[in-house]
């Protein structure tokens, strides 16, 4: 098939960018969304021009280093499907596509399509985990855990990271993001200790880089691996409760 | 927890959009200093808004039982919890709380919206495509400040009276029915509803989220709140001006 | 002259690492905070070694190449982690995970490594629980474990398809908390060009900041690198597009030995490939097998679609040649027999590049929604990858490159032949032989970054007590600076025609025509030819747009790709030398009369470690015997 491409150059962090048209001829339908950037790029270097710098490794969907603005929509819009997994066939032969980096103030262009989504590294730093040092793990199975609980920690831990819910997100917020990470970790017991400090720490550091959530629910359809916005309303819950609860005497009945 | 200094170049690029604030207010005006909060606060708000504008619009349905009526709920509302209290305290207590209750929701509403801002300095070149974010969500920002500026009308007009040529202190039915005979009056009555329809349409479900109210055996139920609940103010609301116009009331 | 020693410890094999952690030097924890240790690339074995060894009190810098250390490719390990924990008391035991490891890699590793992981392995779940890694659980609330190809117990723990992810995200968050705590310094976006040696000790690391493509040095007591395997010499594989062997091969051009090359795995399969421009293949869980069918036409110029021939007509060619364990026999008897099939042109597909693996028969058996539930993800993967869905027709296969047991040599300690350069993870070669057994991959990366490199880096510190490490102006650090300024001054001077993709894809072609599945001295001896020849071209004629200034992503590749190339000629040379079939490497001399593999203990049975000697020279062999002292070492049948 025969697509004109529409993509975002910008030589640089401080250089003002534009969209570059190229016209491509002789894309295989069965071909992958990088793939065909990939055979841009061989052509744009047979050219002499330098080729498109765009983020990718994996290919399979699970890295999360992948993610463009695909005529408007993060992933390309469609349900759970990181851009490495979008197939050409999606597109019609003679479209137009238009290929545009995430925009946030925490994700400032590198170059070309390639943002810095290092904040999100920021969030975890200040409490993404629970505190158990090399060595000093209990036995595995001393703790049961319901399944039920497995699985939405599960759900949650899904994330790969790939900023598309801040991307979509008209606000710019990494709420999805954040929500995902704290409930892994709020949900299992495992997570219990450290739980109103962590979501009060991640939340706040949240807030330095991100925007406010407004509950469009834009952030769970780009997810790539579906996440829902429950995740979000969960961490409203323990924001508040982590505020405002005594710890010191709660004991274990805080981890309500 | 440890302030992390950059670490290399490419990290050095990115600094934070919202400054920390500098020291933390006491309990509970902490939470108002985050975003979340903020949500918060205007979810809760929004809740005492929404009572507000449901007994309103139950209370004004007395007009189809008549003048008498409805100047006498008018009176009652007056000797709410008369006389344990002296007449109109209570009253005024409520007023104080929806008042404070506004301007929560209008300033959490403009610092988040300036927050939002900052977070996306330059927004997409592009022309963005929309899956979830529907038309309700995205013009909150403007359906807002519609119903604000005609609640001042709204004021002016039938509880202080100067917008009102034949406004008569105590007698609401007439007063009523003198604003809606005029058909500009009564056609901005009718779209500022339907702002109200829009605004509450995503409201009414989006302070469940914002409150962390969320199970799963209720969830399925909350957009059906949500446009339950504004077709029955809305519907409620435009039929005044329409009764009035169309001579069902008058 | 670098003599090969293991330094194994003395005694029983159940007691060899008990007696050697309490033999170990300590670091008094004031003393620690004086050592810097370098950690290079942040999979499964460098997140959980530079956390580990952070909560110890040493300092550490973790280098990787990724915007975030989350990003490493052990996030794509799919099927679990094998642990002897013997939770569904099936006879499972530290020495059975032993035995399986050993047989399983045919007998060409190391038994007090091996024994030493299957000890681990049990810490390591522990581990990962607790930091919150949500591993499938059954309904009672306790760990849930599944079965995994070549062995009979089970004791693959798992979280859904996404094993590899769970554990990286647990690892990735220590780490991430000891950033915070301010014990590691992370330095995303750069990629280590060179090792540094002062009086042949590990000084330190060159690095490139790939953004602003400044070059710098760091200073560090020791140098771990952990940074994977070198499966992407064949182009095509399942590792990720910048998985790459730079660093580990930087380290052995400084002098660190490498060993047994030749021992990469196939993974039987894959989505086969579509066309000339496919970047990467798609692994699908082994588990298929247990209740596809693999099948292809009888007649060669059968072009009907799969379910229009009639069961006559079609050869089930695993259930034909091996009764006994059919369509389950393991990865590299798989890959072979498909190989076969293709190449006697009975492939299908497009481009007659695969098998069927026909699900018809089990969804008969078990019913559509039995099917669905268990292996429905993947087939939804297939279905969004070529558009055609297996409930209808059947899947189309094909192996691929996804795992290099070789790697860079170490002794018991992890160490390589330069004192103070340590190597973990799929970098090293030290414990899977010629072949790795499934869901082994994640508990190695894990023994060695958790429970080894703590205390061996340890000991190895200790010894340095009271020297000062040479600084980043040392003579020795300003050289490896120049060096790596100067390659990539000549990569932009070269100003020829070709993308590196362009060479990469080419070399592709050359390793796996004559070093993938199958290896014959004639085709290994032609890749000797061909490979210099590509490499003169790609000295001559590659072309490299941009500047070595600013983010430049076929610079980055090109000195990838350079590296592949010497690399890929190692792999060949000790393809030829290793004159034996053994797990993932077959050599067509070397088969039974019915075309099965054939070791030759009598004069293989040893690590071959090679020794750079020189740009163009041919490596050096040397070679580290194994003996077997615990496991009666026998041929394997699968018929």
């Amino acid at each position: 098939m025969d697509l004109t491409l529409k993509v975002w150059r910008q030589d640089g962090p401080q250089a003002r960018g534009r969209f570059e048209t190229y016209p491509v001829q002789g894309i295989s339908a069965d071909m992958s969304f990088l793939e065909m950037l990939d055979i841009v790029n061989e052509r744009l270097i047979t050219e002499g021009v330098e080729p498109i710098q765009f983020e990718h490794d994996c290919r399979e969907g699970i890295c999360g280093s992948c993610g463009v603005m695909i005529n408007g929509k993060a992933h390309g819009g469609h349900e759970r499907t990181a851009t490495c997994q979008l197939h050409m066939r999606t597109f019609k032969d003679g479209d137009t596509i238009v290929v545009e980096p995430w925009r946030a103030g925490a994700f400032p262009v590198i170059r070309d399509l390639v943002v810095n989504r290092s904040a999100l590294d920021r969030i975890i730093e200040v409490g993404g985990f629970i505190s158990v040092n090399t060595g000093s793990a209990p036995e595995a199975n001393m703790l049961p855990i319901p399944k039920e609980v497995s699985d939405a920690a599960m759900d949650a831990a899904e994330c790969i990271g790939c900023g598309a819910c801040v991307a979509a997100c008209p606000n710019g917020a990494a709420q999805l993001f954040t929500s995902a990470k704290l409930q892994h970790l709020n949900l299992l017991p495992q997570g219990q200790a450290e739980r109103w400090q962590r979501t009060v720490a991640m939340v706040e550091k949240m807030e330095e880089y991100f925007g406010g959530c407004t509950n469009h629910g834009e952030c769970q359809v780009a997810c790539p691996k579906g996440i829902s916005i429950d995740f979000i309303s969960y961490m409203n819950r323990d924001f508040i409760k982590g505020k405002s609860l005594n710890r010191r005497l709660g004991g274990q009945g805080l981890a309500k | 927890m440890v302030q992390a200094k950059p670490r290399s170049t490419v990290e050095a690029a990115v600094t934070p959009v919202n400054r920390r604030p500098k020291r933390q207010l006491p309990w509970p005006l902490n939470l108002y200093q985050t975003a979340v909060g903020k949500k918060w606060v205007m979810a809760i708000t929004g809740v005492i808004g929404m009572g507000f504008i449901a007994l309103h619009m139950f209370g004004n349905l007395k007009m189809y039982l008549g003048a008498a009526e409805l100047d006498h709920y008018a009176v009652g509302l007056r000797e709410i919890a008369y006389p344990i209290l002296p007449k109109e305290n209570a009253l005024w207590l409520m007023r104080g709380v929806l008042s404070v209750a506004l301007v929560l929701h209008v300033h959490s509403a403009f610092s988040l919206w300036a927050m939002n801002r900052r977070a996306r300095p330059m927004g997409y070149q592009s022309k963005r495509d929309y899956i979830a974010a529907n038309w309700a969500s995205r013009t909150m920002k403007w359906t807002g400040p519609i119903i604000l500026l005609f609640l001042a009308f709204h004021l002016a007009d039938l509880t202080w009276g100067f917008a009102n040529p034949d406004f008569e202190h105590g007698a609401v039915y007439n007063n009523v029915v003198a604003s809606f005979e005029r058909v500009p009056v009564s056609i901005l009555y009718i779209v500022a509803n339907l702002a109200l329809g829009v605004h509450l349409y995503h409201g009414a479900w989006s302070l469940f989220q914002s409150l962390g109210v969320n199970n799963p055996s209720i969830n399925w139920l909350r957009r059906g709140f949500a446009a339950l609940f504004t077709a029955v103010i809305v519907g409620g609301n435009i039929s005044f001006p329409i009764a009035v116009l169309t001579g069902i009331v008058g | 002259m670098v003599t090969l020693d293991a330094r194994i410890p003395d005694g029983p094999i159940n007691e060899k690492w008990e007696s050697h952690r309490f033999n170990m030097r300590l670091v008094n924890p004031a003393n620690k905070r004086r050592f810097t240790v370098i950690m290079i690339g942040s999979g499964l074995a460098g997140a959980s070694g530079a956390a580990s060894l952070a909560e110890l009190g040493y300092n550490v810098k973790v280098f990787t190449y990724h915007d975030s250390p989350r990003r490493a490719h052990s996030i794509a390990a799919q099927g679990g982690i094998n642990a002897a924990k013997n939770y569904q008391n099936d006879g499972d035991s530290v020495f059975r995970l032993f035995y399986d490891t050993i047989k399983g890699g045919d007998f060409r590793s190391r038994e007090a490594n091996v024994h030493r992981l299957a000890e681990l392995s049990v810490n390591i779940i522990d581990q990962c629980v607790a930091q919150g890694v949500p591993f499938a659980r059954e309904y009672g609330g306790l760990l849930d474990n599944r079965s995994f190809g070549g062995v009979q117990v089970s004791r693959t723990f798992y979280a859904r398809g996404q094993t590899g992810q769970q554990l990286l995200l647990g690892a990735y968050s220590t780490l991430m908390r000891q950033v915070g705590l301010g014990t590691v310094e992370l330095f995303p976006r750069q990629e280590m060009l060179d090792v540094v040696t002062v009086d042949g000790r590990a000084a330190g690391v060159v690095v490139r900041d790939l953004v602003t493509g400044e070059v710098s040095s760091h200073a560090a007591h020791a140098v771990v690198l952990a940074t994977g395997g070198y499966g992407n010499v064949y182009y095509l594989s399942t590792n990720a597009k910048k998985s790459n062997a730079t660093a580990a091969w930087r380290a052995h051009k400084r002098g660190a030995l490498f060993a047994n090359p030749c021992y990469t795995q196939i993974h039987p399969t894959c989505i086969p490939a579509s066309d000339d421009f496919q970047s990467k293949l798609t692994l699908m869980s082994e588990s298929l097998r247990n209740d596809g069918r693999i099948w292809v036409p009888k007649d060669p110029a059968d072009t009907r679609p799969p379910n229009q021939i009639p069961e006559a007509d079609r050869d089930y060619y695993l259930e034909r040649m091996y009764p006994s364990f059919g369509n389950l026999v393991p990865r590299d008897v798989a890959s072979r027999a498909a190989k076969r099939q293709v190449d006697q042109g009975r492939g299908v597909g497009p481009k007659r590049n695969g098998v069927y693996l026909d699900f018809a028969e089990a969804i008969q058996r078990l019913g559509r929604k039995e099917v669905e539930e268990r292996y429905g993800n993947l087939f939804e993967m297939y279905d969004r990858i070529t558009d055609e869905d297996p409930y209808e027709t059947p899947m189309r296969i094909y192996p691929a490159i996804h795992y290099t047991m070789g790697g860079l040599w170490v002794d018991y300690n992890l160490m390589s032949s330069i004192p103070g350069v340590f190597v973990a993870g799929e970098a090293n070669f030290s414990d899977h032989g010629a072949n790795r057994l499934g869901a082994s991959a994640l508990m190695q990366g894990l023994a060695d970054g958790y429970f080894i490199l703590p205390y061996t880096v340890g000991d190895y510190l200790a010894g340095l007590l009271g020297q000062k490490a040479p600084g980043t102006d040392h003579p020795a650090f300003v050289e490896a600076r120049k060096g790596v300024e100067e390659q990539t001054r000549r990569f932009l001077s070269i100003k020829g025609t070709k993308s590196p993709d362009h060479f990469h894809r080419e070399l592709g072609k050359i390793m796996w025509e004559q070093a993938g599945m199958e290896r014959s001295k004639a085709g290994l001896e032609q890749a000797l030819r061909d490979i210099p020849a590509l490499r003169a071209d790609f000295d001559r004629d590659l072309r490299i747009l941009g500047t070595g200034d600013s983010l430049n992503d076929s610079l980055e590749k090109a000195g990838r790709v350079a590296d592949f190339f010497e690399l890929g000629e190692l792999l060949i040379r000790d393809a030829l030398h290793r004159e034996e079939s053994c797990g993932g490497h077959l050599r067509i001399e070397s088969q039974t009369e019915d075309g099965e593999a054939m070791r030759d203990d009598e004069h293989f049975s040893y690590v071959g470690a090679w020794e750079w000697t020189g740009d163009g020279q041919p490596q050096a062999l040397h070679k580290e015997a194994l003996t077997f002292e615990n496991i009666h070492v026998a041929q394997r049948s699968y018929k």
